[in-house]
């Protein structure tokens, strides 16, 4: 098709560097910070590109509605939303079907790293909200979630970090961004934890050879540990910086 | 700590997720253990106490603990009692039955006249489990409804610091403002002086050990922080009198 060969020109250039001048197996510039909003019980803010995600969590807190509330352990519950001008056409404000499977997709990953039976008959709250997308929002979510929820001072058995690996151009690439992720052939988010060395969320979109879809996964891991050490750095910022200044 | 691995040096900060130790170890506060690894499940100052491995959390909520004396706040009248808010994972019931000598009668008694909604109350902990949330007593003396006196929030956690080594600090607290002090389990703090001067010197200092436990000499900082306070103050003339406790 000729139609398709124009689009793979454009997202990898002959010397091999992605549309937004990243070698291959290159993550976007990530900014981290933890405890960004007085009022929350745990807070945290990635910029990742030109995504822009904010997470804020509440509690373990008494479940509402009531019913809701499970015997033998706490409730997560998780919402993940995109801000109307997240987009470049406004997006409605109301939770569309690919926000709730998000918010659930977000909370099933996050459920295997969190002690939820410590605190039975509990809810803990979580709030993603993209107030900028440009591709790879559940994997930065995701990311930024963990942050925040580790400093709501939930007990956690690991922090959860993601990445998204795809395939454009023909070739494989890491991180993918908005026109990646739209013009390219596929995309693979897998949400890890690192020092437990599990996987808590694979997913796949578009079409992979079984060799291919491997290598996506381990190209994923990868940036996954990368992004791990700047989550641990974020985390540890706020107490080093006071430390350092009174020393 | 002999030969066995220690991946983490006393009160070095670690994240959740973090090996603190391999082999014979006995798992302590916010540490769990996968085989015979040891990890931290929260952010905090890792500490081998012979052989346990535990992690004193920077940031952490209040879970309640039978005979914990706790401030709350009344946000709820029921049928049977009080709901209070302290500061935990479940609301708190106090017991109508608790506060009136014989058994409650609805139709005779009002529960508003004792306690009402947004109440101050000190009061103590005395059932709770996972199946049950926790209930609360006011018959001991020292517990009731908070009449006067300033309240200020800090980290649960950091409780212990404020009374420091055998009561150390918070004695010093007490004798350098003249306030008393009385401290809930679930880090809400009732603070009651002469002058709202002292009583705002106490709150500095607590929040200071509140923002700084997890630097090394902390007392001393303190002190010199409280010391440099009063002379300034001398100095402008309010005269605050040394020596008066509680």
């Amino acid at each position: 098709m000729p139609g398709k060969s124009q689009e793979k020109e454009k997202l990898i250039d002959k010397e091999g560097k992605r549309v937004d001048g990243r070698q291959l197996d290159e993550l976007r510039p990530i900014k981290l910070e933890v405890g960004i909003l007085s009022s929350a019980d745990g807070s945290a803010y990635i910029e990742q590109g030109k995504c822009k995600i904010l997470a804020a969590v509440y509690g373990p807190r008494e479940a509402h509605p009531k019913h809701l509330a499970l015997p033998d352990r706490a409730l997560l519950q998780c919402r993940y939303h995109m801000a109307p001008f997240s987009v470049e056409e406004r997006k409605s404000p109301a939770p569309s079907r690919r926000e709730v499977e998000l918010s659930k997709v977000i909370r099933e990953s996050l459920e295997p790293a969190v002690f939820l039976e410590y605190y039975p008959r509990a809810s803990i709250d979580l709030f993603i909200e993209v107030l900028q997308a440009d591709g790879g929002t559940r994997c930065a979510g995701i990311t930024v979630a963990a942050l925040a929820l580790a400093d709501a001072g939930i007990p956690m058995k690991d922090l959860v970090v993601a990445c998204a690996a795809g395939k454009a151009d023909g070739k494989l690439v890491l991180d993918l961004c908005d026109s990646e992720d739209k013009l390219g052939e596929a995309d693979v988010p897998v949400a890890f934890m690192p020092t437990l060395d599990a996987i808590t969320l694979l997913q796949m979109d578009g079409n992979l050879t079984l060799e291919e879809f491997e290598q996506a996964v381990n190209i994923a891991l990868t940036g996954c540990k990368q992004i791990y050490k700047l989550q641990k750095e974020a985390l540890k910022a706020k107490y080093v910086a006071l430390k350092e200044a009174t020393e | 700590m002999k030969g066995l691995p220690v991946f983490f040096e006393k009160r070095e900060i670690v994240t959740p997720g973090d090996l603190l130790a391999e082999g014979d170890y006995i798992v302590g506060e916010n540490t769990y253990r996968e085989g015979d690894k040891f990890y931290a499940t929260r952010l905090g100052l890792v500490d081998f106490v012979d052989k346990t491995v535990i992690v004193v959390a920077l940031h952490a909520f209040y879970v309640p603990r039978v005979g914990d004396t706790v401030i709350g706040k009344v946000v709820e009248l029921t049928i049977a009692g009080w709901l209070v808010d302290i500061k935990a994972p479940q609301p708190a019931m106090l017991r109508a039955s608790d506060v009136f000598e014989r058994s409650f009668k609805p139709q005779r008694d009002e529960l508003p006249g004792i306690f009402d909604i947004g109440d101050l109350v000190i009061t103590k902990v005395i059932a709770y489990d996972r199946t049950r949330d926790p209930q609360l007593t006011v018959r001991e003396p020292g517990l009731g409804k908070i009449t006067r006196g300033q309240i200020m929030e800090i980290t649960p956690t950091k409780i212990p610091r404020v009374i420091g080594k055998k009561g150390s600090m918070i004695t010093m607290i007490k004798e350098q403002t003249g306030c008393h002090i009385q401290l809930g389990q679930n880090g809400v703090v009732l603070i009651s002086g002469k002058t709202p001067e002292n009583e705002q010197l106490a709150m500095m200092a607590i929040r200071k050990i509140d923002e700084e436990s997890h630097i090394s000499g902390l007392t001393d900082r303190i002190t010199e922080m409280m010391k440099k306070i009063k002379g300034s103050e001398k100095n402008a003339g309010k005269v605050t009198r040394e020596g008066e406790i509680d």
